[in-house]
């Protein structure tokens, strides 16, 4: 699981930081492990991620797929978040993740999707994320 | 209670003989159970502190079951169903003798030691605690009574307050004595800590619970299965552990109770086999322990933790215990030789057989995939001791649990596994 490449984002996440311009911001945790992930978004006029941050702590896994994710979905629009699923961030990772460590791989994933869905008025903005295993 | 004067150490390599999963090879896909061709690494399992592996005795004691005298308990006339009732009432007697109960009236069967917690403080706590009362525990307590007596506190308007829990790992008895006080109805705390590894000064504590007229309820889970216990010595009310992390199997736990304090309670479950005589308008109970287990009861799991408990007398707690201690303190010694990992808990000596730990720069579930890499079983996460974590600052730490058939190879394997993680994310 741990490739050189995994350990490279884990160690110099991209987009690391926050926005204090961001049009939504939200935050999630898997309360089992402990990885929390708060992720900030500045859309452009056609509802597109003009620029994406994350920040939080967490194990190896959560950390590199939110920071591999997040360059991923710069330019994407919110229609288009919302249609991946957890096997495009485990395509991503391009590692065999064992099941039990699934979780924290979806983890930035699901934060960027809840999160536009309270942006949307789709989910109450009182709503946790929370993954559990 | 069994006593055995054996001390020399144990012949390790023969008792693993005894788990067939011992022998077991891991590494391949684990999406499906059982040996695969890229199973190519010998296991080395070190969460027993979770749950211990299950010799072939109580196996096979519950296949006998199972295939010769399978019936339903108590109210069976038939051949079969007085094997089994005689096999599963006996079961309470075994236990009974074991951790130094009076009789078998005071061995009532759970699933589980949460169970067991839920079942009195339901049964005793929703009826007797009000406001003005509290329930003291301990900042190293487990969720198992933890979350049960802080949610029954919270509904009958009871107070909560935990003896706090020094920098070295144990417990400031000074505080305790603060905070069990005249309104003080009930001290439920851990015998051995699952996080830290503490062996808690239970006499003292159930001294100073019924010096101000408490009950003291002894989580008994994690030491039970690795050391001698008298309950009656100890003078503790209630006392729980799980068949599960002695060798003996899942599905079953034991809540041991004073005979004249289950007498005056009233029953946690209500249905079959508990009641005496029933009419449409009322009901009257059975005896003891029998009014506090409703419905079809484990009987296959009773029958595997006398079993269980047969096997870990053949073994001898004494050289148990001391085999635990021997292994515990070498890892200690040997995680402790590294300045980046921080070992938690007290020092390496009078501790259960665990070891909970962190690794700088590494987090636990990453250190505990690491370690599965090289086929060594750690445990990683809160251990259902979440407020603890938080007092330690630790978002997670790995556990590292042993018993008596582990080796000092095993530990140098885990001790090897965490050198390789270093060196990962250095």
């Amino acid at each position: 699981m741990y490739r050189q490449q995994i350990l490279d984002h884990y160690r110099n996440p991209r987009n690391y930081g926050e926005l204090s311009d961001a049009t939504f911001s939200h935050t999630g945790e898997n309360p089992s492990c402990g990885d929390e992930i708060t992720v900030d978004v500045v859309l452009n006029e056609n509802e597109a991620i003009e620029r994406i941050a994350f920040s939080g702590d967490g194990c190896a896994i959560s950390q590199a797929a939110a920071s591999m994710l997040t360059s991923e979905l710069t330019g994407m629009t919110l229609n288009e978040l919302q249609e991946l699923d957890r096997d495009d961030v485990l395509d991503l990772l391009g590692v065999e993740v064992t099941p039990m460590r699934i979780k924290c791989a979806v983890l930035a994933e699901k934060v960027a999707q809840d999160g536009a869905k309270i942006y949307h008025g789709e989910l109450d903005e009182l709503e946790q994320t929370t993954i559990e295993g | 209670m069994a006593t055995h004067e054996q001390t020399s150490p144990l012949d390790v390599a023969v008792l693993r003989e005894e788990f067939p999963v011992l022998g077991r090879h891991v590494g391949g896909d684990v999406t499906a159970p059982g040996e695969g061709a890229d199973d190519d690494q010998p296991l080395v399992y070190l969460d027993n502190a979770a749950t211990s592996q299950t010799p072939r005795a109580v196996v096979e004691a519950m296949t006998d079951y199972y295939y010769s005298y399978n019936a339903n308990v108590h109210r069976g006339i038939h051949h079969l169903s007085q094997e089994a009732s005689v096999a599963y009432e006996e079961a309470h007697d075994r236990v009974a003798e074991f951790i130094g109960a009076d009789g078998r009236e005071e061995i009532v069967f759970t699933k589980n030691t949460t169970e067991a917690e839920n079942l009195i403080a339901y049964a005793w706590g929703l009826e007797e605690l009000g406001p003005g009362d509290k329930v003291v525990m301990t900042q190293m307590e487990h969720h198992a009574s933890l979350v049960t007596w802080q949610q029954i506190a919270k509904r009958t308007g009871a107070d909560v307050e935990y003896i706090r829990v020094t920098e070295d790992g144990h417990l400031d008895m000074d505080h305790a004595r603060e905070a069990i006080d005249e309104n003080t109805q009930m001290v439920s705390f851990v015998h051995i800590s699952n996080a830290l590894g503490t062996v808690n000064p239970v006499e003292e504590l159930v001294d100073q619970a019924h010096e101000v007229g408490a009950y003291a309820f002894v989580d008994g889970a994690q030491s039970v299965p690795n050391r001698s216990v008298d309950v009656g010595a100890m003078d503790a009310d209630f006392f729980s552990f799980s068949g599960h992390k002695l060798c003996g199997p899942t599905g079953i736990g034991v809540l041991y109770g004073k005979a004249e304090i289950l007498e005056e309670i009233q029953p946690y479950l209500y249905g079959g086999d508990m009641i005496r005589s029933v009419t449409y308008e009322d009901s009257t109970w059975e005896e003891l322990p029998w009014k506090f287990e409703a419905g079809t009861p484990p009987i296959a799991e009773a029958v595997g933790l006398t079993a269980a408990l047969d096997f870990l007398d053949d073994v001898g707690m004494e050289r148990i215990q001391a085999h635990e201690e021997a292994l515990t303190a070498y890892a200690y010694d040997r995680l402790t030789e590294f300045d980046d990992v921080t070992v938690y808990g007290p020092p390496g000596d009078n501790r259960g057989g665990l070891v909970g730990f962190n690794l700088e720069g590494v987090h636990a579930h990453d250190l505990s995939s690491i370690c599965n890499d090289h086929a060594v079983a750690i445990r990683a996460g809160d251990h259902c001791t979440q407020p603890l974590h938080d007092t330690l600052g630790a978002a997670a730490s790995a556990r590292a649990s042993f018993y008596l058939y582990n080796t000092r190879d095993e530990v140098d394997a885990l001790v090897e596994a965490v050198d390789n993680a270093r060196q990962l994310f250095a």
